[in-house]
């Protein structure tokens, strides 16, 4: 079993089934004490996107990914970065927009990024981080690096011509450049059958000459195979596209109800839940007694448990904090209004 | 010193620049086999190239989004957008992903990115191929905004744009390309962030940038033959913007005419008017006047578009009035 304990560097989960395992009930137990978090007001607003159901997705993913692999996610990138080897705590304080956060405060949950890990960040506007892997792709094969760059974004995205522009562009320059759609069936309350006529995405990424697949989120060492077989033809310069199909198991985000879809639907959706499959799985293979599962949950809810501590004892940023940033360090910093109030009130020529 | 064209001055920059330093690439359309729309490009595949001079789909979106992500896994891209009326195209990927990057992720990385483009009015070029659109970037916080209106500013502004840490807009100015003159281009110089004192007179300041300091000029010298004597400031670059230079010239003239080719309506005109007036109250005579585009849009006739900007005649009537 691969550790998934926080680390400077990145640890693909093993594509294995318990690894995968490991990271799916990882994520799951995050998301749901980032409500947790919610509920008792310690979350910095209410844009939190949980990705609940989706967990396949980001787990198989990035156990095809290696050490100097970069990427970009959409606002419900919780999950992924996880599955990268991200620190639970550090992101439950970015979330809590705290000082010890990934971002110190400035980010947020629809922010975060790491550079150590290769996360060049997540995105509140949808389909907004999917140009940069077009760059960071020309900058791979200009510098050699070979890593591959993947861009994460969730059905939604589909409707966005930037997403267009940058998988022609791939294709076009045979980059290593991965483009991943999760698709979890819902674009806020919009369900995709109401945004497309065509729901076989992997088409539209062909007729622009990527590399083409689906894959059922429900099977998570699918997605794990197929997205290796999509991540190494990336690298050796043919660029591709993977949907996966899911099921966004809660609303939008904290404050939706999802009014706009049955409940008999959300409970069949339910149904499909990548980690009580794998589990049944693990079992029934006789990969893992029920005992050992038993711990390792309990481990994850114990580890989970201790990033909201994390986060509520971590100092706000600084106000000065604010000022920070905007330019790089040594840029002078933008001048306050109170500070410039101060300046123009008090000349004393009159 | 060279008598050298400002579209010289640009291609040598970035020939320079490119030879210094192999991280730099330009990304964009047409910059490549065809040499850039205005030409400023041209040749620099055969020294470069395809490499380094990539020639783009007409996708200005992608084009800026890929030159974020190729600035953040250490590349240099000169993004190319033809004509800064597209900017509209890619304002989610300048304002909400390059200028907010360093900001959003706490300071970890930087966009080392340029975006060069031309604007204004003076080839007949209508609606969509005319405006002046920097007040949308000067108002936008983790963009620098550059304007250069000489071959020798356009060269060292160019260089230095390429050593920042940040995002820089570069907005040259389609009327100037095939002005030649004096220039300087060896000496290491440093006009960024400092405004250029172009001329100096004891009645008037008028404070500008691009073609306008030209204009300016041109009324200055018209305004010197009866016996006016204006100083005229050229800004350079609008983020960062010197207000010690503008201020030390007002606290001493009084009388001051912001010029600007862009709408007048919460134009950059209008933030120089509000600041002088803030810094300098006490020493104005009279309020601070600005020339600016009318609040139109640019016609294809060349009589109303020379008519709906500022013009040497427009400027030098305006402080005749302003000072009598």
């Amino acid at each position: 079993m691969t550790d998934t304990r926080p680390s400077a560097s990145p640890s693909a989960s093993n594509a294995d089934l318990l690894g995968l395992y490991r990271t799916m009930r990882r994520i799951r137990t995050f998301e749901e004490r980032v409500g947790e978090l919610f509920v008792r007001g310690l979350s910095a607003g209410s844009m939190l996107h949980l990705s609940i159901g989706e967990e396949s997705a980001a787990a198989g993913v990035a156990s095809a990914m290696r050490p100097e692999d970069t990427f970009t996610t959409h606002h419900r990138g919780h999950g992924i970065f996880l599955a990268r080897g991200a620190d639970p705590s550090r992101m439950m304080a970015e979330i809590a927009g705290k000082e010890t956060g990934y971002c110190a405060g400035k980010g947020g949950s629809m922010h975060i990024a790491d550079m150590a890990l290769g996360h060049l960040g997540a995105n509140a506007i949808v389909g907004g981080g999917i140009p940069a892997v077009v760059g960071a792709g020309l900058s791979a094969k200009r510098l050699k690096t070979g890593s591959v760059s993947l861009a994460f974004f969730g059905d939604g995205a589909m409707g966005q011509g930037i997403l267009y522009e940058s998988m022609n562009m791939a294709a076009l320059w045979e980059l290593p450049v991965l483009f991943v759609c999760i698709n979890n069936q819902y674009g806020m309350g919009t369900r995709v059958d109401q945004a497309t006529r065509n729901e076989a995405f992997d088409e539209r990424a062909r007729a622009f000459g990527l590399q083409g697949a689906m894959v059922d989120g429900n099977d998570v060492e699918a997605v794990a195979a197929t997205a290796k077989d999509l991540v190494d033809a990336a690298r050796a310069g043919k660029p591709g596209f993977l949907a996966i199909s899911c099921y966004r198991f809660f609303g939008h985000a904290r404050m939706d109800k999802s009014p706009y879809r049955a409940e008999e639907e959300e409970l069949a959706g339910r149904q499909r839940d990548p980690v009580k499959i794998a589990r049944a799985a693990l079992l029934e293979r006789g990969l893992a007694p029920g005992s050992a599962l038993d711990a390792l949950d309990t481990e994850i809810a114990a580890e989970m448990d201790a990033t909201i501590d994390f986060a509520a004892a971590s100092p706000a940023p600084p106000l000065a904090s604010m000022f920070r940033d905007v330019f790089a360090v040594g840029e002078p910093e933008p001048e306050p209004v109170r500070t410039r109030l101060d300046r123009v009130l008090s000349k004393e020529i009159r | 010193m060279v008598q050298i064209t400002y579209r010289d001055a640009l291609r040598q920059a970035l020939i320079d620049a490119m030879e210094a330093d192999e991280r730099v690439v330009v990304i964009g359309e047409e910059v490549g086999r065809y040499g850039g729309a205005y030409g400023v490009t041209k040749g620099l595949i055969d020294t470069f190239g395809g490499d380094r001079l990539i020639d783009t789909p007409i996708s200005e979106p992608a084009i800026i989004g890929a030159a974020v992500g190729a600035a953040m896994t250490g590349l240099r891209p000169v993004a190319e957008l033809m004509y800064v009326d597209f900017l509209g195209m890619t304002m989610d990927q300048l304002t909400n992903q390059a200028a907010k990057i360093r900001y959003m992720f706490g300071g970890q990385i930087g966009v080392p990115m340029v975006l060069r483009t031309q604007g204004g009015t003076g080839r007949s070029a209508g609606a969509q191929h005319s405006q002046s659109l920097e007040a949308w970037v000067m108002h936008m916080p983790g963009l620098r905004l550059v304007m250069p209106a000489t071959a020798e500013d356009a060269y060292h502004l160019l260089r230095h744009a390429l050593t920042m840490p940040d995002p820089v807009v570069f907005i040259e100015h389609k009327a100037l390309y095939t002005r030649k003159e004096e220039a300087d281009l060896t000496t290491a110089k440093r006009p960024w962030g400092k405004a250029a004192v172009r001329r100096e007179g004891q009645d008037v300041v008028i404070v500008t940038y691009s073609r306008q300091v030209h204009y300016a000029l041109e009324a200055a010298e018209a305004l010197a033959k009866d016996g006016i004597e204006a100083t005229v400031i050229d800004l350079r670059t609008l983020n960062p913007l010197d207000m010690e230079t503008v201020i030390e010239h007002v606290e001493k003239i009084g009388r001051v005419a912001v010029v600007s080719e862009g709408p007048m309506t919460a134009g950059v005109a209008a933030e120089l008017a509000a600041r002088i007036t803030e810094e300098c109250f006490d020493f104005l005579h009279d309020p601070v006047i600005r020339i600016a585009g009318e609040d139109i849009p640019i016609s294809v006739s060349q009589e109303l578009e020379a008519g709906s900007v500022p013009s040497p005649a427009l400027i030098g009537d305006a402080v005749r009035r302003l000072l009598s």
